[in-house]
Order: structure tokens, then C-alpha cells, then sequence
């Protein structure tokens, strides 16, 4: 688009500007002259997350990270500190020699986030420093699985870091494989649509959030990317309180589910709306609030735009398929979804 | 000030003369006492501006330290054995990200079979870790080390380990001399770091580094370690000046350069090997020893000058590369190749068996001799190995070999607190 062309646009139509892409760099429309821009550009956002990173086009976890950080900067005037444990995030925002990030950022381990985050809260807090606060964030894997020992400390001591979860389904930085975090039915590289129950089994797996729910941490809420706002409320409510808090985001990923990049905001709300993604925040352990769910959608509209669930849907899998939509069934009741 | 202490306790208090601002911890035999009585002098308000954290796992502890130091804070922390082991990563990734953490090694064996006493397997496990790796002769030096390590870190940005004979010196209760908090700040200053998460001005640390730049990164790491050579040096003797005693250094030399026979080996066992050569030279035989204080940097070149003049070393060791032999042997090997230098590598002390002045003696009379072997394990006991090899040949299911050699031995296994 070109200068003449953008100053011919109207600023009062401000969300229909498009995003755009130049070279091998998604700028959005942080291009444009500052009254055209989108309210995703304006130019007070902090962009921690900033532009000309690596991720897949159409990823959640992205999105999620970039909202979730500018909104605990908000929150805290600027003042955020970040660990990142190994995965998707961690990769595609740090290709050397350069750097995604515009907040202080520290990737160390896979599994010890948690722990690398407890340490730079201590740090801060024989300094003195009760201003600047302590963001971790990992992979569903780096937090469910491998990352669990050191959560579960961190959760124990009630450190005063926010931890953030990107929940994608999976290890999808090493190539889809399953996590504990996988759900039921999904293919992965290592649970592929073979057998007579294709995909990852039925009733394994973990539920982070209220696992964090029952270590009666200040706050445990769950979020998805379709609603930023929501989202960023619940960081930007994470950080009024001190201690240990743990904020579980959905985030599509077009490459592991096998969906369309253009979807990903779709998706994020279908999994809500089907029932699968319940959203709902806790406080000390109980359940404090949860987001009813306006228009209920049957489970297969949200597994039909999924290759992982392609199986699914076959007619011999209705067993599968009647498994899926009782989980739904059953987020509802527990979370109160309706 | 003089006092009778334990290793540990000595250890712990020159730790907080060093005003260390995060230590987490864990706990494992036999560096427990260390870590316990720096949360006693925290929680009383003797250690000011110290956030101190018993954390879920070493692997947690060192992450932690990680995340301090990174944040530009003071750090220390202490294991030994499957403790560092089990935060293995964490120690491998705290000297690539060149954090200068420094902990305590309370040096002890690695099982299976599980044991508590001490050896050096756990220090030698990590031989190519990229930190710096001290060892002391005795808690005197345990203690000044500690304070000299604090420096070196934050010289260097380099973690540092200091390595201390688990029981034989963290259990041992000895005089120490203990420096003053206004020697301690004379000598080391506060500390500034390198690199630090800092929201004034952002900084990524733990990049991922591909093929184009890896090998200068890791060429660096090792770059410093050799200039770790000259540092370790400089501030041994300005600790010397300050404190008014010889502790540290790279090496240490007792009558190494003018003996034709000289032992080599690290940690507490000088102190018996001291008393068998100071009886073997009033006896007229030209026998010294060199004691490694620092491992790595490994101070190659001081070792070959030092054994310049020798005609037999023995190379000690608490620990072995199973399937190759002695890891210290073979480095000395490597330092000294073009000296004519008969090496003989001697392993002993493994899991706490008592190192006798008398067996050290029985080795340097075969050395007289010229019959000592090229590799010798002290004290074997040949006939209780040969009984279990043996009972390998007669048949698939002999059992589990510990158990087995313990029942022929009559050991009964003491040790509650793993
Ligand atoms: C100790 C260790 N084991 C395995 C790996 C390989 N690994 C790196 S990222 C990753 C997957 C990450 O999955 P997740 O945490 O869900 O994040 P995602 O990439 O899906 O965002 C794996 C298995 C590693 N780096 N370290
Ligand atoms: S694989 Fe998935 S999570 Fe990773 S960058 Fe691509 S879309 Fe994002
Ligand atoms: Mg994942």
C-alpha cells in the first residue's frame, strides 16, 4: 500500500485496515501513518513481543504472547521481566543474532522456567525491588510435563511470578508429538489414527489449571486468543495480586492441527463455544467466575476444521466422536459454562 | 578470629561474610550443614538482604541461582553427587550462559550402588561442564577458597565450583581462622554484572545459536578459562596480602620440583600424603607432591614445569572413567608428553574407603622399585572380585553384584541418612 493510498483511507474506518505483509517480515500495519492504524499498532502498545519473528502465519501462541505481555506492561508501567522455557515461543522469537523481544527476556531450559523465574522474583526481592514484576511462560509441554516438577515448587513457595501457559495441544516445536496437555483423540507424531482408537487415548492426560487450582495459589484463570480483551483483562487482573499466579491461553496452531492459519481466531472461539475450552478464573482455589458460552455449537463443527480430528468424524469412530462430545458435556456442568 | 568448627560451618559463615543476595538449596549428605546453617544466619538477621529458598529439586536450585544471576544477583548454592546430577542441565546451561554462580561441591560418590562417602565422581561428571573447578587440601582453605571464588566469578563471569572432600572435610571439626567482614569487603568488591535482565535497558540472554556462530561462542568459553589461568593466580596472592595466607592458586608445590618421585592429586588426601613424605625425606628419598588446586582451567603448563624434574609420577585419584582408567592420569599424561616421565595412575578412596598412609607407602616403595604398575587400584580386594567373576562364568543369574560382593564380604551396609 502506498502513501498516497493509505491517506485516502478514512481514520474513523480503523478496523477494517488490513495487516499486510512486506519481504519475509509481517510488519501488521505499524507502516501506516499513526492515525490509520489499527488499535493493535497504535504506537503507545509496548509491542514486547515486537514484529519480524518466526512463528508460523496463523499462530495463537503468538498472538497470545504478544497480547498477554503488552498487557502486563500496562499493568505494571513497564515493568516486566521475562523467562522462556524452550518451545515454539522461545525459537521463533529469537533466531540469532536477533531478538523478537523488547522487555528483558531469558531463555534457559526446557523444563525449569518456573524455577529460572522463582530466582529472578528472589532477586528482585533482596534488592528491594517490589515494582518490577516476573512473567514465565512455556509450551504445554514445558509446563504440564517436563516443567511440572518446578511449577509445582514455584506454586509450593508462592512466588510472586505470573506463570503463562500457551496451550497448543502439543510439542509442537520438535514436530507434534503428544503431551500430557494433548486432547483425547488428537494425532499426533506419536499417536497417529491407527487401532481401534486412533489418535491420543481417552481418559489420560492432565488439566494444568486446576491442578494450579488445587495448590491454592491467588489465581488461576484460563483464557483463549478470539478474546484479546478477556485475555488481557485477566493479566492485567493477575497482576494486582502478589504470589504465584497461573494463567492457562488457548492458542491454535495451524501446523499441529492441521487447520487453516486463517482459522486460528475461529477455532479459539469454537473451542470455547463447543464447550472443549471452558474459560474461568479461581482465586485461592475456588472457582470465582467462568464465560458462558453464548451460542452452543455441536463438538464436530469445531473437529471438522482440524486434520488431528479427521478420524474422528469417520462413521466407524462414532465411539470417539460420542466420547469427545460427554467431555464437552462435562466442562459444562463442572465449570458452569451455561 | 580463631575457631574449632566444622568444615561446613566454617564454609557457611565465610559464604555470608561474602553477602550472598539469592541462595536456594537443597538438601543432601554431606554438604547439608552448609546450606542449613546459612538459613539459620539468614533467618536470625545475622545475613541481611539474602532471599534464601528451599526449593523441590537441584535441578529447581540451580535454575533458580540461574534466574538470580541472571536478574544481576549475588548467588551461591551446594550439592554433591546425584544432587548434581540431578541438576545437570542446569549446570551445563549456567556456564553457557557465563552466569557467575558459585556453589560447593561436597564431594561424594555416584551410585548405583548409592553411597554417601566420599570420593570424586561427582566433581570428575563434570569435567566438561565449562565452570571453573576448584579443590582444597583443607577447611582453611575450604573457607578462603570460597571467598577467592566469589571474586573469580565475578571476574570472569564464570560460575565456580569449589570442590571440598564430603565427611573428611565438611564433617571434620578443625581450627580455622575467620577472616573479618572488613577484610572480606577489602577483598572482594560488590558485585557488577555482565549481563543483567533489566527493564531500563532490555537485554535477550539465551538465544538459540545456530551452526554460523556456535563454535565461536563455545570458543570463547574455553578462551576464558585459560584466562581464568592468570586471574586464579593474581587474586591468590592479593588474597595472600589481605588475609596474610597462602590459599588458592593454581597449583601447590611440595618439593615436587627437586623429587624424582612425586604425587599428584587434589583435595584432602594431601594432608596424608604430606606426612608420609615428610617421613619418607628424613629418611633421605626424593619424593614430593603436587597438589592440584585448580582442575579446570586445568594449569598445564604449571604442572609440567612442576614435574619438570621428576622421573616417576603418581597420579592419585578418587575416581575413575570406567572402561579408560584415571582422568586425571591421562590429562597429566597429555600436559606432560616430551617430559621422560614414568605416569602410573593409582585410583583409591572410592565411596569413603580410608586412605592409609601405609598403603600410599606401600605404592611409593613399588615405585622405588620400579614396579609399579601403570594402573593400580589401592587396597583391591582381589579375591572378593575374582569370587564374583566367578560366579558370573557359572551361570546368567548370579544376581546383583553389589549385594553379592556384600554378603561375602560380611558388610553390613550402615548408612541411614541418604
Ligand atoms: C530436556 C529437553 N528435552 C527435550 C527437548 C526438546 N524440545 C524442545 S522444544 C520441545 C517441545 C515444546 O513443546 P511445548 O512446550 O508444548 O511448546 P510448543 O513448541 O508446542 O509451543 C521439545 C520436546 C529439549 N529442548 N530439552
Ligand atoms: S508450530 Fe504452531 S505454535 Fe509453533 S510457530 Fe507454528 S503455529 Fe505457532
Ligand atoms: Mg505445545
Amino acid at each position: 500500500m502506498s502513501k498516497e493510498e493509505t491517506s485516502t483511507l478514512n481514520p474513523s474506518s480503523r478496523q477494517t485496515v488490513k495487516f499486510y505483509q512486506t519481504g519475509t517480515f509481517t510488519v501488521g500495519n505499524r507502516l501506516l501513518d499513526e492515525e490509520f492504524r489499527t488499535v493493535q499498532a497504535t504506537t503507545e502498545r509496548s509491542n514486547s513481543l515486537d514484529s519480524g519473528h518466526r512463528a508460523c502465519q496463523g499462530c495463537g501462541q503468538a498472538l497470545g504472547a504478544r497480547y498477554a505481555l503488552d498487557a502486563a506492561m500496562r499493568a505494571t508501567d513497564n515493568k516486566i521481566i521475562a523467562a522462556n522455557a524452550t518451545g515454539c515461543l522461545e525459537v521463533f522469537t529469537t533466531p540469532y543474532p536477533e531478538t523478537a523481544w523488547s522487555i528483558p527476556w531469558v531463555h534457559s531450559l526446557f523444563g525449569n522456567v518456573a524455577a529460572v523465574a522463582s530466582g529472578i522474583a528472589a532477586a528482585l526481592k533482596s534488592k528491594g525491588d517490589s515494582t518490577t514484576r516476573v512473567i514465565a511462560q512455556g509450551g504445554d509441554g514445558g509446563t504440564t510435563d517436563i516443567g511440572f516438577g518446578c511449577l509445582s515448587g514455584m506454586f509450593d513457595r508462592n512466588d510472586d511470578v505470573l506463570y503463562i501457559c500457551y496451550d497448543n495441544g502439543g510439542y509442537m516445536n520438535t514436530g507434534v508429538q503428544r503431551s500430557s496437555a494433548t486432547p483425547a483423540a488428537a494425532r499426533t507424531a506419536t499417536t497417529m489414527p491407527v487401532g481401534d482408537n486412533p489418535g491420543s487415548s481417552f481418559n489420560t492426560g492432565k488439566y494444568l489449571p486446576t491442578i494450579a487450582m488445587a495448590h491454592e495459589i491467588p489465581y488461576v484463570a484460563t483464557a483463549s486468543v478470539h478474546d484479546l480483551h478477556d485475555l488481557e483483562r485477566k493479566v492485567e487482573k493477575a497482576m494486582t495480586f502478589r504470589g504465584a499466579r497461573y494463567i492457562h491461553i488457548n492458542v491454535p496452531c495451524p501446523l499441529g492441527w492441521g487447520s487453516q492459519p486463517a482459522f486460528t481466531i475461529k477455532l479459539s472461539r469454537m473451542g470455547v463455544e463447543c464447550g472443549l475450552v471452558p474459560l474461568f478464573e479461581a482465586e485461592n482455589g475456588q472457582l470465582t467466575d467462568s464465560t458462558k458460552i453464548r451460542y452452543r455449537i455441536p463438538v464436530e463443527e469445531y473437529l471438522k476444521l482440524q486434520r488431528r480430528f479427521a478420524h474422528v468424524l469417520k462413521p466407524h469412530n462414532t465411539h470417539q466422536l460420542d466420547a469427545i462430545r460427554a467431555i464437552a458435556e462435562n466442562n459444562i456442568k463442572r465449570f458452569n459454562l451455561l | 578470629m580463631l575457631r574449632q568448627i566444622s568444615g561446613s560451618i566454617a564454609v557457611a559463615e565465610a559464604i555470608a561474610l561474602c553477602r550472598p543476595e539469592v541462595v536456594p538449596c537443597y538438601p543432601i549428605t554431606p554438604q547439608t550443614h552448609i546450606v542449613e546453617h546459612i538459613s539459620t544466619l539468614v533467618k536470625s538477621g545475622q545475613l541481611k538482604n539474602c532471599s534464601y529458598e528451599n526449593v523441590e529439586s537441584e535441578f529447581a536450585s540451580m535454575s533458580f541461582c540461574i534466574g538470580a544471576s541472571a536478574a544481576g544477583s549475588r548467588t551461591y548454592t551446594a550439592t554433591a553427587s546425584q544432587g548434581l546430577l540431578f541438576m545437570m542441565e542446569a549446570v551445563y546451561n549456567a556456564s553457557g550462559l557465563s552466569l557467575p554462580i558459585v556453589m560447593t561441591l561436597g564431594n561424594r560418590s555416584i551410585g548405583a550402588p548409592i553411597n554417601i562417602w566420599n570420593d570424586h565422581s561427582d566433581a570428575m561428571s563434570v569435567r566438561d561442564a565449562g565452570w571453573i573447578q576448584l579443590f582444597v587440601e583443607s577447611n582453611q582453605q575450604a573457607l578462603d577458597v570460597h571467598i577467592q571464588a566469589f571474586k573469580l566469578a565475578e571476574a570472569l563471569s564464570l560460575p565456580v565450583m569449589v570442590n571440598m572432600d564430603g565427611f573428611i572435610l565438611t564433617h571434620a571439626i578443625t581450627r580455622v581462622d575467620m577472616p573479618t567482614q572488613e577484610q572480606v569487603d577489602q577483598f572482594l568488591p560488590a558485585f557488577v554484572a555482565r549481563q543483567k535482565l533489566d527493564t531500563d535497558a532490555p537485554l535477550s540472554i539465551g538465544a538459540m545459536v545456530g551452526p554460523d556462530a556456535f563454535t565461536e561462542v563455545r570458543y570463547l568459553a574455553h578462551h576464558k578459562q585459560k584466562e581464568a589461568l592468570a586471574v586464579i593466580e593474581q587474586q591468590a596472592a592479593e588474597f595472600h596480602e589481605i588475609f596474610g595466607r597462602d590459599s588458592g592458586g593454581l597449583i601447590k608445590s611440595y618439593f615436587a620440583e627437586h623429587s624424582e618421585i612425586v604425587f599428584v592429586a587434589m583435595g584432602s588426601v594431601i594432608g596424608t600424603m604430606l606426612e608420609l613424605i615428610e617421613e619418607l625425606r628424613t629418611e633421605g628419598h626424593s619424593v614430593g607432591i603436587l597438589s592440584l588446586r585448580s582442575f579446570r582451567p586445568f594449569p598445564a603448563n604449571a604442572i609440567c614445569n612442576a614435574l619438570g624434574n621428576a622421573k616417576q609420577a603418581i597420579i592419585f585419584e578418587k575416581s575413575f572413567a570406567v572402561g579408560m582408567g584415571g582422568v586425571l592420569a591421562s590429562e597429566i599424561h597429555m600436559a606432560t608428553a616430551g617430559n621422560d616421565l614414568k605416569i602410573s595412575s593409582v585410583i583409591g578412596g572410592l565411596g569413603g574407603r580410608t586412605i592409609t598412609k601405609k598403603s600410599l607407602g606401600k605404592i611409593v616403595e613399588c615405585a622405588m622399585h620400579g614396579e609399579l604398575d601403570k594402573e593400580v587400584f589401592l587396597d583391591l580386594e582381589g579375591t572378593t572380585v575374582v569370587k564374583e567373576l566367578r560366579r558370573q562364568q557359572e551361570g546368567q543369574s548370579s544376581g546383583p553384584v553389589a549385594e553379592n560382593i556384600l554378603r561375602d564380604m560380611g558388610v553390613v551396609s550402615a548408612s541411614k541418612t541418604l
